[in-house]
């Protein structure tokens, strides 16, 4: 089960500026048929043909999961990331022929909660437009806390607002608004879910706090993609295919593989789903575990490796792929 | 569609049995002489025509008689239909999957309109018709996981996913190989999997789970299972088993060959858009040793592969005191010359 998720072949119905880092970009079926339904937190991966290099990136579908019509996504800008935003920025233009994977949930509710109490940074809001969306049709209870560095780049806050009212609270750190997580999470009735998407740094805060609180595991939900980190090039020998291959700078070890023509598993590439677990069969170095799947134990072995978003320093590496 | 439903019981006279047509489409589960458990997958995509693999959800001869068969048990036993709260969105998600499957591949048979929410469905061969507004449960005659599969061949489970795991926290089962939803419901993956011998030892659940946690949307897949059933009894249920189990004791080499069963499922996954759920539907098929060995491959086959069966796994599956008997029968159909490979009848 290699090469992702089915494909949807899709054109650019619509290309929307929603502020100064963010753009709106909307697909439809080529076909004109219907996308399939989805759950709210569901992303799907865009594949882009960047001027040559193949840029398959992960992003959350923001509109509402009843609607068939089309798929949008919303994509940040990231100036110094590797790529995948400066061309849907640059280069995707209405009209445009793309080709999308069907929808993939790494982040769903759990539709049992009493309560889904969400807590949103910048560009992290995309799932939680998806999940709202599908909790109002549901009457399912939310509670939505979204903080920006600014109301210009709070996308969609004022639609929120609009529609939800009360229950969508509007930070902006410029404004030295924050979000007073001990005393929130205290008063959530029995039964309460907690989800958060945002930067690095406030998933780690919100688990912290849930954890220290008392929260169980299991109603503590987070999503980050992790774009694949730069490094130094390094070589790889895959055996079972008896190829070696270098894997540049700003290439992951997954997209070296692919691009050398082996057939790799793969679904969220961004070091989320496990699907890309990868035997490690010789290892004279250390390899750089940049995923969140593997536990600690597994990645101290040395035994196992996330081709998406890890890397290797060393003499040589040897993977059953 | 020059199939014709026939009427038939599953239980007291037992008038079941497999036209010959049916014989030749019967998916026998063995691509070899031996078997071991192995997880086995493979996608569901549309199979060689005429096969059990050519539809998304097979429809057959049987089709009329096994889902009168299903309402006698509901009947009897409501509990084998039941639906946690929270599954309420998988059912609609599997009825939408059901409906639209069976009005695209059946089209004499099935017709599903839909105008915005308002649907109308049609049942030709159950005499339904029934307009409603999906997602409205109120509008259905009861929830729609019930209600979709009192029309539909197999037992479902579905499957909430959280916390790295399945739940089983939704199904209708009542045409199970010795399982109870009713026991079952709430439980995860490796609780409801516990009473399988051997294969913990294998790391089998450890590695299915992780593959159908992957099952994505648009990309089901397919496996089989099997078992040997007495008389062709689709309710051998642990609920009734004071009613069907004591049948074990009364096999015998002249009667073997009419009342033993291969009974075979076809298991298939679905990932489901709306709920995120896993659907896996059991459908059962059955076969009588004597309508088996009007294949001679088959026959062949299955008598190398009883013969060689671990003890363990006879047990578990609930024939080994019958072992012997069948092994002996089957014998008379083995000449000892190689068999083709894989499952397809020669």
């Amino acid at each position: 089960m290699s090469g992702g998720a089915a494909k949807i072949p899709v054109r650019v119905a619509e290309v929307t500026e929603v502020n100064a880092l963010i753009r709106r970009i909307r697909f439809v079926r080529r076909d004109g048929g219907p996308m399939p339904a989805f759950s709210g937190g569901a992303h799907t991966v865009v594949e882009m043909d960047d001027h040559g290099t193949r840029r398959l990136n992960p992003y959350s579908l923001m509109g509402d999961p009843a609607d068939t019509t089309g798929y949008s996504i919303s994509v940040r800008r990231d100036d110094a990331g590797r790529g995948g935003s400066l061309y849907l920025h640059r280069h995707v233009v209405p009209g445009m022929d793309m080709v999308i994977s069907h929808p993939v949930n790494l982040f769903a509710l759990d539709l049992r909660a009493k309560k889904h109490l969400m807590i949103a940074g910048g560009i992290g809001i995309t799932p939680f437009l998806a999940q709202i969306a599908q909790l109002a049709a549901l009457g399912g209870r939310f509670e939505l806390h979204y903080a920006t560095r600014n109301p210009a780049l709070c996308a969609y806050g004022d639609e929120l607002t609009a529609r939800y009212g009360g229950r969508v609270h509007l930070y902006h750190d410029d404004a030295g608004q924050m979000i007073t997580l001990p005393a929130l999470l205290a008063g959530q009735p029995l039964g309460t879910h907690l989800y958060v998407c945002g930067p690095k740094g406030m998933i780690r805060w919100v688990r912290s706090t849930a954890d220290s609180a008392g929260w169980p595991r299991a109603a503590v939900h987070h999503e980050e993609f992790l774009a694949p980190p730069p490094g130094k090039a390094f070589d790889v020998t895959l055996a079972a295919s008896g190829k070696t291959l270098t894997v540049g700078t700003h290439q992951s070890l997954l997209e070296a593989i692919e691009a050398a023509g082996v057939d790799a598993p793969y679904l969220c590439r961004g070091g989320a789903c496990g699907q890309c677990e990868t035997d490690v069969l010789g290892c004279d170095g250390t390899i750089r575990h940049n995923d969140h799947w593997l536990t600690e134990a597994q990645k101290a072995s040395g035994q196992k490796i996330m081709p998406c978003v890890s890397r290797f320093e060393g003499r040589s590496l040897v993977l059953d792929r | 569609m020059g199939l014709t439903f026939k009427d038939e019981t599953f239980r007291e006279d037992f008038t079941f049995f497999n036209s010959p047509a049916a014989i030749r489409r019967f998916p026998f589960p063995f691509p070899e002489d031996s078997y071991m458990y192995s997880v086995n997958m493979e996608p569901h995509v549309p199979g060689r025509p005429g096969s059990v693999f050519e539809k998304t959800f097979d429809v057959d001869e049987h089709y009329v008689a096994e889902m009168r068969e299903r309402a006698r048990v509901l009947a009897e036993d409501p509990l084998r239909c039941q639906s946690l709260p929270h599954m309420t969105l998988a059912g609609w998600d599997l009825l939408e999957l059901i409906m639209e499957a069976k009005a695209r591949e059946y089209p004499d048979w099935f017709s599903l309109q839909r105008d915005g929410n308002r649907w109308h469905w049609i049942n030709r061969p159950l005499e339904i018709e029934q307009t409603f507004t999906f997602l409205d449960e109120t509008t259905l005659p009861c929830g729609p996981m019930e209600y979709i599969t009192r029309q539909t061949q197999g037992d479902f489970s579905l499957q909430d996913q959280r916390n790295d795991n399945l739940w089983m926290d939704a199904g209708m089962v009542t045409t199970q190989a010795d399982w109870s939803l009713d026991f079952d419901l709430g439980m995860n993956f490796f609780e409801w999997h516990a009473p399988v011998p051997l294969a913990h030892e294998k790391q089998i659940f450890t590695r299915a789970l992780k593959f159908l946690m992957n099952v994505q949307h648009g990309a089901p897949a397919r496996r089989f299972n099997w078992t040997m059933t007495i008389d062709p009894l689709l309710d051998t249920s642990p609920e009734n088993y004071p009613k069907w189990g004591p049948s074990r004791a009364t096999l015998t080499p002249e009667n073997v060959g009419r009342r033993m069963h291969l009974r075979v499922e076809l298991q298939t996954f679905f990932r489901l858009p709306r709920s995120n759920a896993l659907a896996f539907p059991i459908r059962c098929y059955l076969i009588r040793f004597e309508e088996l060995a009007t294949q001679p491959k088959w026959a062949r086959r299955l008598h190398r592969v009883i013969r060689d069966l671990p003890d363990e796994l006879a047990a578990y599956k609930g024939f080994l005191r019958n072992k012997p008997i069948m092994v002996d029968y089957l014998a008379q159909f083995d000449d000892g010359t190689p068999t083709s490979p894989g499952w397809w009848a020669d």
